[in-house]
């Protein structure tokens, strides 16, 4: 446990010491407020227009701030993790293997599983901020409107989880090779796959189109920008985790095996 | 302290150590001693469980480097031969961040460190970050991090090279006062180095160990012996004797026969004196056919040949 903390400290603050974090960080909370701007400002509008004009209301059904602003936001938000989160991770491993650090870090008395723990907890530290700098937007809204608390954070929460699960998943690729930039490609391709499987479930059949339905990201967002947290979504999330913290386990621990 | 048998590491086709054993023996210093390329970094990584063996055994302080990894772990302090510190961190903080993988209790961490840093002379760098010190200066705080947890078993990749002589002289030092209680491995080209700081010099080339004794006998073992192989076609026992009867030989080995007629033999010369010329002397007197004179192949003078003209590089 200890060194688990020392580990995700160190991390967390070395992400600080490069421009790293603030390039990401930075970068994520521009376009979400962009995005939000554009949509909350639309809004703002339309709902200006039906106040004199009740046949927009017809037209578009009721005007809801939840419908039309925090859902649309919740999905930005999950395109824009996608695209910005293998550039928190790529380093993770790659830059130890590239600089040779990883030789002192695994000759320390510490687990592997230590290490990768303490990996994904300072990913998750700064990806954290990055969700907690989207809040004041939230506010807004609630300053403004009157948004369903419970989509909120049920959608966070699943925000939460989906980062947490792009970020095993970089954390599994950067084990894998010592450049950063292929970490990332490899990352964001994975994950894209997992984004857009759901598009052919479709085409498949019933059995088949249900299984990938399953696998894919967006489905089980789904649940969670209606306010519900389903455990089998939770799950999902969970077991996507678990697994690839499983199998970066497996591959800094191969490096052990004899061959 | 240390038990190392028939150890061997392959990479892949090419080969890294092949068949190395030793023991060393609590409080004891040893040298590994050898050219580029000859596996010390290789037998280092093993034992630091860096990485696995292909096949042999090793323990360090009674645990198996393979079974019992994490173990073996909290006895070491390893500097590793390039020195890879986390260049983003200042050098306090680094050490602050070792201490705390290395298990040293939360009150201890912060004046543990701080005498560290003082012992390898570092507090003035306090303030520095990783990335900024001179390669000597990083070497220090490699030493540092090695040191910091009190590690029964030290293991220096090499732990002088690049410094200026002074800093030089200061590690050594440093190194020398180091023994007693702790057990030390270190590896360096430089023969005056270790044969100064070692009780005992392992000399490895290819992948495989030379030579093992202590600094005293390795040197008069030095003391140059000349040895030739020839090959001679005429009567084996007459072409014998007359070999040994040169003035200045040894001994003379008979190493065998070719189809063609000739035999082989190996003729050492005494201390300091290399008669390789008498023997076409001899061969022309006896009307015996000299088809082949040539320096016998590898012997420990000839690594100690290319290691002492590595350190003249280094010089
Ligand atoms: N990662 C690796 N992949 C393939 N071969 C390697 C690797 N590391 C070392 N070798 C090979 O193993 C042999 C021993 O290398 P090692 O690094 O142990 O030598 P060394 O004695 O430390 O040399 P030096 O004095 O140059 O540091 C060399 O022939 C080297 O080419
Ligand atoms: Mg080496």
């Amino acid at each position: 446990m200890r060194n688990f903390w020392c580990l995700f400290v160190k991390e967390f603050r070395s992400y600080f010491n490069s421009p790293i974090a603030f390039v990401v960080i930075t970068i994520f909370t521009v376009l979400s407020g962009y995005y939000f701007y554009n949509i909350f400002a639309g809004f703002s509008t339309l709902s200006f227009q039906a106040q004199t004009n009740p046949m927009l209301v017809k037209q578009y059904g009721a005007l809801n701030v939840t419908e039309s602003v925090i859902r649309p936001l919740i999905g930005t938000l999950s395109g824009v993790m996608l695209i910005l989160l293998p550039m928190l991770t790529m380093r993770s491993f790659s830059e130890e293997k590239k600089t040779g650090t990883i030789e002192l870090l695994l000759t320390y008395p510490v687990t592997d599983m230590e290490a990768i723990m303490g990996k994904f907890a300072g990913c998750m530290g700064i990806f954290a901020i990055m969700l907690a700098l989207t809040f004041p937007s939230i506010i807004l809204v609630e300053v403004f409107g009157d948004p369903e608390w419970g989509v909120i954070i049920a959608g966070y929460a699943g925000l939460f989880l989906m980062g947490a699960a792009f970020i095993s998943l970089g954390i599994f690729m950067s084990t894998l090779t010592e450049n950063q930039v292929v970490a990332a490609v490899l990352t964001f391709s994975c994950l894209l796959v997992f984004y857009i499987i759901s598009y052919s479930a479709g085409l498949a059949g019933e059995t088949i189109g249900r299984v990938l339905e399953y696998l894919s990201f967006n489905y089980h967002i789904r649940t969670f920008v209606k306010g519900v947290i389903d455990s089998s979504d939770l799950s999902y999330y969970l077991l996507f985790i678990i697994f690839f913290v499983f199998l970066s386990n497996r591959s800094l621990e191969s490096k052990r095996w004899r061959g | 302290m240390i038990n190392v048998e028939n150890l061997t590491k392959t990479y892949g086709q090419a080969r890294g150590i092949n068949d190395i054993s030793f023991n060393v023996a609590k409080g004891e210093i040893i040298g590994f001693l050898g050219p580029n390329g000859a596996g010390k970094t290789t037998t280092m990584r093993i034992l630091t469980c860096f990485m696995p063996a292909t096949s042999g055994k090793a323990s360090v302080a009674g645990y198996d480097v393979f079974e019992d990894s994490l173990n073996v772990r909290r006895k070491i302090g390893y500097l590793p031969e390039s020195v890879p510190l986390y260049t983003d961190m200042q050098v306090p903080v680094y050490l602050k961040f070792v201490a705390g993988l290395k298990g040293l209790p939360r009150k201890q961490i912060n004046s543990r460190v701080g005498e560290m840093m003082e012992k390898v002379g570092l507090t003035h760098m306090a303030h520095k970050f990783v990335g900024e010190l001179s390669k000597g200066y990083r070497q220090r705080v490699g030493l540092a991090q090695a040191l910091i947890n009190d590690p029964e078993v030290l293991i220096l990749d090499e732990p002088t090279i690049g410094l200026d002589p002074r800093q030089i002289i200061e590690i050594r030092s440093l190194i020398r006062g180091l023994g007693g209680e702790r057990t030390i491995i270190l590896s360096s080209h430089i023969l005056p180095e270790v044969s100064m700081l070692c009780e005992r010099i392992i000399i490895i080339d290819e992948g495989r160990i030379k030579a093992m004794d202590t600094p005293d006998n390795l040197m008069s073992q030095l003391h140059s012996v000349a040895r030739v192989q020839a090959k001679i076609a005429g009567p084996k026992d007459l072409v014998l004797e007359g070999l040994k009867k040169i003035g200045g030989v040894h001994s003379v080995d008979f190493k065998g026969s070719a189809a063609s007629g000739t035999n082989s033999y190996t003729v050492e010369f005494v201390d300091g004196f290399d008669g390789a010329h008498l023997i076409p002397r001899l061969a022309s007197e006896q009307k015996w056919d000299l088809y082949e004179l040539t320096p016998a192949k590898m012997s420990l003078e000839d690594i100690f040949i290319k290691i002492v003209t590595d350190e003249e590089v280094h010089v």
